[in-house]
């Protein structure tokens, strides 16, 4: 996850990108409170789904080659309208339909120029922040078991 | 990226009940060449997609099945919205076409394009969906063959003109060929590969 | 004669019930749950994604449940609930080069960009019984120590600088990578497929081929190259945006083998290299994996195949388990006709033979 995108993005695609990709990493829990702290709370339209299906992961042979088949993962998806006709999409690993709709509405909430400061202040930011935590306190458990190596008696007396 | 509203509007409201329906009227369909079936699900398709010709396309279409589309659907947001709904890539090739929607009044000058399957794999064939006119009247045509005793007499108006000579070419490839379904608003027949028709 | 019988309902809904009760056990004790199967025996749950080929942690953990620990059916189960769910499209090719490393080692350099890091290993641990887990005693907070943020390099670009070593496997550009899941298998088959098959293939199955190259059915000389296991984003192109988001993240472990090799008439004397890829945490199928890639890729080396592992047909064929264990235990299913013309078969044998003998003794009466 692009970690550095604490600014305001400068081109409208990637904050889409990070939008999605954030709402695809946060947990149910995380978008009920949101949608809890919303003060209103807008009408929508289911559109497409929410549903589950299939994404075919692709590897690289060799790490870096041509791509291969791995194996497939659940992935669930929504689409929703809000009553101003602005469409949100959402789509995230699993099969958990109500956190996909919710996160399909906070896509939706995020194009608004009026609710995008709330989106981002209630949802947006605190996951990104929980992920950067989360991340951190890993890589630091990782880097604990990481080998030291050194030199216990010299061969070239 | 499809921009516009009609491709996000509609769909099954029940997908799995739905198509399951669509599905089994289908199957029998092609059981019992020339019967008429009606489709009552409205899956609100965009003009100038027929009711019956939406409903089939999201009940057959998915990722795996690429859909060749005549002009006049390729022009309209018929292919956003079939893509949109069904997850089905377009393609402009016929011959990789596992469906191919047509128009009515569309020209149809060959099948030859088309996938006929091969000797091994003769299911890898292309459905044509063809919107006509009418299935309750006009031009009276006997259908014989699997699924049919004797004869069963039908009656089509606004099939394309060669479409008789275009079938007579394909029922030699058995078991290769293409099969048509002919829809009509809400009503439609299918015709598989092995019914003979006469006018 | 053939007779057609039906039967059986009761005993079979019967059985069914007993095995649920069988499967809960001893009602006095907690009935486990879907998530103590996912965190306490994960990796019991990796393997099964991995063979299954469908990544999804909690539906494996309850197939895993249901299986009663049966790992072969908990596979099984996954895989025909796949079968059940559309296919919305394929991901963007996951870049193991930017994964979130939770562990790395290398057997072929010591000191290397991002460093030996263990991990939560098995290795060096001493395999005695730990009589603590019996009475389940506080787990230690795991240490952490500042993570200096330097880059975790491929060690095949490290030896890629020097040109001593095979690029990573490149099929002609306009190659769409193949999918067993949609189209029927034909050898020879390319890389792509082949690689598809063993990522799904038997643990097991790989772990015994890969043994026997280095037991000198099929030598390749491999070193471990690098082991990484971590989190990779997947991305997915949405057609309704335009461009690609991240779906999530997955574990995966990626293995890569570096393998000496003399030269043939088809390439010269380089590092040739098998790859492994896996959902979930099992370095021993990708190690596995990986020298039956490598094994495999003997043909398109210009080597001599003759052994076990070099035989695609062979190692391709009967690397799905799921195959394997459906035409293994049809075996015990009702095979009453079929016996009863093999018996009537024998019999007659018998009876010629039993005639042919008598009449050979009549002959030979008659002659004396």
């Amino acid at each position: 996850m692009d970690l550095a995108a604490h600014t305001v993005p400068d081109t409208e695609t990637s904050g889409r990108r990070r939008c999605a990709g954030l709402l695809a990493g946060s947990t149910l829990i995380e978008l009920h409170s949101a949608w809890d702290a919303l003060t209103d709370k807008p009408e929508t339209k289911p559109v497409r789904g929410p549903e589950t299906g299939l994404v075919m992961v692709r590897g690289r042979i060799g790490g870096g080659g041509s791509p291969f088949n791995l194996g497939e993962a659940t992935v669930t998806r929504a689409t929703i309208a809000l009553a101003s006709g602005t469409i949100g999409h959402a789509q995230a690993l699993g099969t958990d339909k109500k956190k996909v709709r919710l996160a399909a509405i906070f896509d939706a909430l995020w194009q608004e120029e009026t609710t995008r400061d709330a989106v981002e202040r209630t949802l947006l930011s605190p996951v990104e922040m929980r992920i950067a935590t989360q991340d951190k306190a890993r890589a630091e458990e990782t880097a604990a078991t990481r080998v030291d190596f050194f030199t216990m008696v010299r061969g070239d007396d | 990226m499809a921009t516009n509203t009609e491709a996000f509007s509609g769909g099954f409201s029940n997908p799995v009940f739905e198509s399951q329906s669509i599905f089994r009227m289908l199957m029998d369909g092609m059981a019992r060449p020339g019967t008429v079936r009606d489709v009552e699900h409205d899956a609100g398709q965009p003009e100038p997609l027929g009711q019956a010709a939406g409903a089939i396309a999201l009940t057959l279409c998915d990722h795996d099945t690429p859909v060749w589309l005549s002009a006049g659907y390729a022009k309209s947001s018929v292919a956003d919205w079939i893509g949109f709904h069904s997850g089905a890539p377009m393609t402009r090739e016929k011959a990789e076409a596992r469906f191919a929607f047509v128009e009515a009044g569309a020209a149809l000058s060959s099948f030859g394009l088309f996938s006929a399957g091969t000797q091994e794999y003769p299911d890898r064939s292309t459905t044509l969906v063809i919107e006509v006119a009418g299935l309750d009247e006009g031009q009276s045509f006997t259908l014989s063959g699997p699924g049919i005793l004797q004869t069963r007499s039908v009656e089509i108006s606004g099939l394309p003109e060669a479409f008789l000579r275009l079938w007579a070419d394909n029922r030699p490839l058995f078991p290769r060929g293409i099969d048509v379904i002919l829809t009509a608003g809400r009503r439609f027949i299918c015709l598989p590969r092995t019914t003979r028709i006469t006018a | 004669m053939y007779v057609a019988v039906k039967g059986g309902e009761a005993a079979i809904t019967n059985a069914h019930r007993l095995l649920a009760d069988r499967r809960r056990g001893d009602r006095t004790l907690p009935s486990i749950t879907i998530e103590q199967v996912a965190e306490q025996l994960g990796l019991a749950v990796d393997r099964v994604m991995a063979e299954a080929s469908l990544h999804d942690r909690s539906l494996a953990a309850l197939a895993v449940r249901q299986s009663r620990g049966d790992l072969i059916e908990a596979i099984f189960l996954l895989r025909a609930y796949r079968t059940t769910l559309p296919r919305f499209g394929s991901s963007v090719p996951l870049d193991t080069a930017t994964m979130q490393v939770e562990r790395r080692v290398s057997a072929t350099y010591k000191d290397l960009p991002g460093g030996q890091l263990l991990g939560p290993t098995f290795d060096y641990t001493h395999r005695l019984l730990d009589p603590s887990l019996l009475a389940d005693e506080a787990v230690d907070e795991p240490a952490s120590r500042e993570a200096g943020g330097e880059e975790v390099m491929r060690v095949s670009d490290i030896l890629a600088h020097e040109g001593l070593i095979e690029p990573d496997g490149d099929l002609p550009q306009d190659h769409e990578a193949g999918d067993l899941t949609r189209e029927p298998m034909e050898f020879p088959m390319g890389r792509d497929l082949r690689l598809q098959a063993l990522a799904r293939g038997d643990e097991g199955f790989l772990l015994a081929l890969g043994y026997s190259t280095q037991r000198g059915y099929g030598r390749n000389h491999p070193f471990v190259g690098e082991i990484r296991i971590g989190e990779v984003e997947v991305e997915m192109d949405i057609p309704e945006l335009g461009f690609a988001v991240s779906l999530g993240r997955i574990r995966v472990t990626e293995c890569q083998m570096v393998n000496q090799f003399k030269g043939s008439s088809k390439a010269p004397p380089q590092f040739t290299r098998g790859y492994g890829l896996v959902f979930g945490q099992s370095e021993r199928k990708a190690m596995s994996m990986s020298l039956v890639d490598r094994a495999l890729r003997a043909e398109e080396l210009g080597e001599d195949i003759t052994a076990p592992a070099q035989d695609e047909e062979f190692v391709i064929s009967h690397s799905d388990n799921v195959q394997a264990t459906g035409f293994v235990e049809h075996l015990k299913l009702p095979h009453y006709v079929d016996f009863q013309a093999e018996l009537a078969m024998v019999r007659r044998m018998r009876a010629d033979i039993e005639a042919a003998r008598n009449g050979e003794t009549e002959m030979k009466d008659a002659a004396e």
